[in-house]
């Protein structure tokens, strides 16, 4: 161990933050409607405060990293310092102390584990109180005969179990911590890392891939249908500890394979940055969907404390007749600023977009996607839901790009936005930039408001005021919602109704 | 059941009900005429407790309890019903869905068990055939697309399904093709009729009341009933309108 590792990670005496830690999870617990709102007392190992190349070398140190992938972490590093910090989404940021902020926290150290029963039990309780579906409990629990989901773990930055590692690997899918993949597939990884959102992307992408902790590999081999929906879900958990996962999925020649994610944090009062990056790749007919409920806390009514949620997430449909489609549901955090994107190089290749954005009090959230068509005759949808209440403002921001050599491309975008009061903002912000006149673009885009007479129905009807917001909400979101996996579909639901609490009456 | 005694009503700063009385008990059908404007919809939606509509005055009890404080989903839990003059579309939310949440919404609020996905499908097929009505339409989004008869007839569903003790239906007939508004009629009768249960019709036209035949006919006016009668005045009515009838 280097002198940087920290063992204890709070100065005070064990019983005083015993009592710390049973005081902060009461008053979490009491603190708000925000069901996931607690903090759990797993102990962390913390890299030192603040951000530079010793912090780099640490985190590449920690995660018994090769040499290259050190080298790439520095080179990332030197870019970011050179980068500013964007500010052209229609996103009001507050100023972001990197150097106040941990940048590396995981789990106490454990031995390997072999199976589930080896898991701390204190984060099974976590999953417990995220309400992840039963199916997944099962699964955790080591039921047998449970719907197959894989869940792979992310934990504060470090994957602490994989289930369903050997049904995959029988069929030759690699699902790892990313850190596992650096160590036991660096060749596959290094082919694909940073080849879809490169270094110098963008300046959180930039940040991320100098100080990325952890998150996922998926690489489904040529021809292989993945025979399970894989399933990730992040916590942040540690106060203080900036978020930086990194996911890549490599789909070969006619692979398929469904991702899920979902994520919860508890609150807390202080801000916290998430800046992940996600890299898809869709070889030759290959398909790969993309599903995500996000439930990053939000903040409180007056917007201290939530989630910065600045995330990029980008597919790649390299080969001919590829798809990739994102669905995502946006109700968490207090600025969310990610624009799921696909550039379409292959012939024919297809690109989707489903997204139901959710704001409420004083969140912020800039989303859309980008549809960059490069391919012949590649098509791509994109749907958008946003839902603003409060004080909120939500943006949709989207563009669609054909390039010279792109005959025939089509795109179809439909933007409907909810409003939910006179004190929230909706805004569409289409770019479409097309090189090449044999495109066929369509743009249709509609703002509403829940309307008197539709409240007093369902009211009539037995609802009360929420319920009736919930199911008219639910309503107005069902042609993304369907695109859901069953089971995230169900806890999306919930999600949006969770997340109107208070906002009518 | 119902009892109104000079309720005065407001939208805005316009008084449109002006002290109206009614009383309609257990096991009667009643029926509102009365001319365009008159306040017959407002009185519905008083009922209803919709926003926007102020009592001013009066009292309203349903079985002994005041209603006028209560939010519009208690009234509905105990047992009170609107047939709406014009339905309302809510986009992305199935029939099914929209009234499996609401019946169990009402439930919940009386401490009756929820009903499980089967006894429910169950029930809504019941209902559907009573009325003639495809249960494919009970799939399809909450009046969305519906043609105006079907409407009215969807609202005659929710009925079935929502099983009211006081039903009030505003114009349900119109818009019903004939055979359309003797299915409605049945149904109406089929669920309604019982000595535990009332109906105050709303409409314009004697031939709703052919089939659903009132015990109480009143001529709502200016905002205050102004005449009450047999069945016979609906025929008087017809015959000679209202303002040689209600004048
Ligand atoms: N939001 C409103 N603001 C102002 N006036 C209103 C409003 N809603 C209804 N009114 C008025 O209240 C009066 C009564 O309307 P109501 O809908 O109750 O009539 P009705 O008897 O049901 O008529 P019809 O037979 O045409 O359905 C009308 O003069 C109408 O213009
Ligand atoms: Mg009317």
């Amino acid at each position: 161990m280097t002198d940087n590792i920290k063992t204890d990670t709070h100065p005070a005496p064990l019983d005083e933050r015993a009592q710390m830690n049973a005081e902060a999870q009461a008053a979490a617990d009491k603190a708000s409607t925000y069901e996931h709102g607690w903090s759990s007392d797993i102990e962390q190992e913390f890299a030192e405060k603040g951000l530079n190349e010793d912090t780099v070398r640490f985190i590449s140190a920690k995660k018994e990293e090769p040499e290259w992938m050190l080298d790439w972490r520095l080179k990332a590093f030197r870019i970011w310092q050179d980068m500013e910090s964007p500010d052209w989404a229609k996103l009001d940021i507050p100023m972001i102390d990197y150097q106040d902020a941990y940048y590396y926290a995981e789990p106490k150290k454990k031995p390997e584990l072999d199976s589930l029963d080896d898991v701390d039990p204190e984060i099974l309780r976590v999953y417990e109180k995220l309400g992840i579906p039963i199916a997944e409990q099962e699964v955790l629990a080591g039921v047998k005969g449970a719907r197959k989901v894989a869940v792979d773990a992310v934990f504060d930055s470090v994957s602490v179990a994989t289930t369903f590692r050997e049904e995959l690997e029988a069929a030759g899918v690699i699902f790892r911590s990313i850190s596992e993949a650096i160590r036991e597939y660096p060749d596959l990884v290094r082919k694909y890392l940073g080849k879809v959102v490169p270094v110098k992307d963008n300046y959180f992408a930039a940040l991320n891939c100098a100080v990325f902790s952890d998150g996922t590999f998926v690489y489904v081999p040529e021809g292989v249908r993945c025979p399970m929906e894989l399933s990730t879900y992040f916590r942040i958990n540690a106060e203080n500890t900036g978020q930086f996962e990194r996911t890549l999925i490599v789909a070969d020649k006619g692979a398929y394979v469904s991702y899920l994610e979902g994520c919860t944090a508890p609150q807390r009062d202080e801000n916290q940055l998430h800046a992940a990056v996600v890299e898809l790749v869709a070889l030759d007919d290959a398909e790969i969907k993309y599903s995500t409920v996000q439930n990053w806390y939000p903040g409180d009514e007056n917007g201290k404390g939530g989630i910065y949620n600045f995330v990029t997430k980008r597919g790649l449909c390299a080969g001919a007749r590829s798809k990739i489609s994102w669905t995502q549901v946006e109700t968490g955090s207090a600025i969310t600023w990610k624009y799921p994107s696909c550039v379409l190089n292959g012939e024919n290749s297809v690109g989707e977009f489903y997204s139901v954005a959710l704001t409420n009090n004083h969140q912020q959230a800039d989303t859309g996607t980008k549809m960059i068509h490069n391919g012949k005759g590649s098509r791509s949808t994109i749907i958008s839901k946003g839902i603003s209440a409060g004080k909120s403002d939500n943006t949709y921001r989207g563009l669609v790009r054909v390039g010279p050599n792109a005959e025939n491309v089509r795109n179809f975008t439909q933007c409907d936005s909810l409003l939910l009061g006179d004190t929230c903002g909706a805004h569409t912000v289409p770019y479409i930039e097309v090189k090449n006149p044999t495109a066929q673009i369509e743009h249709e885009a509609t703002t509403s408001k829940i309307s008197d007479d539709q409240m007093f129905y369902a009211q009539q009807r037995g609802l009360d005021e929420e319920e009736a917001v919930s199911l008219i909400v639910n309503g107005f979101a069902k042609d993304v919602l369907k695109e859901l996996p069953m089971e995230f579909a169900v806890e999306a639901q919930k999600l949006l109704a969770i997340s109107l609490e208070g906002s009518v009456g | 059941m119902l009892k109104i005694e000079n309720l005065h009503a407001t939208i805005g700063d316009t008084e449109i009900l002006k002290g109206l009385s009614l009383e309609i008990n257990a096991g009667e059908v009643h029926a509102i005429m009365g001319p365009n404007g008159a306040g017959k919809s407002t009185l519905a939606y008083v009922l209803g407790g919709r926003d926007g509509y102020e009592v001013t005055e009066g009292s309203a009890t349903f079985n002994g309890q005041d209603i006028l404080d209560m939010d519009p989903h208690e009234r509905a839990a105990l047992g009170l019903f609107l047939g709406f003059q014009y339905p309302v579309e809510i986009p992305g939310v199935s029939n099914l869905q929209f009234l499996r949440e609401s019946l169990n919404s009402q439930r919940k609020s009386r401490d009756e068990e929820p009903l499980s996905g089967g006894e429910f499908i169950k029930l809504a097929k019941e209902k559907a055939a009573l009325l003639k009505m495809d249960m494919d339409m009970l799939k399809r989004a909450v009046n969305v697309g519906f043609s105006g008869g079907e409407k009215k007839r969807n609202e005659m569903v929710q009925m079935g399904i929502l099983n009211p003790e006081l039903a009030i239906l505003d114009e349900t007939d119109s818009g019903l093709d004939i055979d359309a508004l003797r299915t409605v009629g049945s149904g109406i009768n089929a669920i309604m009729r019982d000595e535990k249960k009332a109906v105050l019709l709303i409409t314009h036209y004697q031939r709703l009341l052919d089939e659903v035949q009132p015990d109480y006919v009143h001529v709502l006016a200016k905002g205050r009933i102004v005449k009450t009668g047999g069945p016979e005045l609906a025929l008087q009515l017809e015959e000679q309108g209202y303002e040689a009838v209600a004048a």
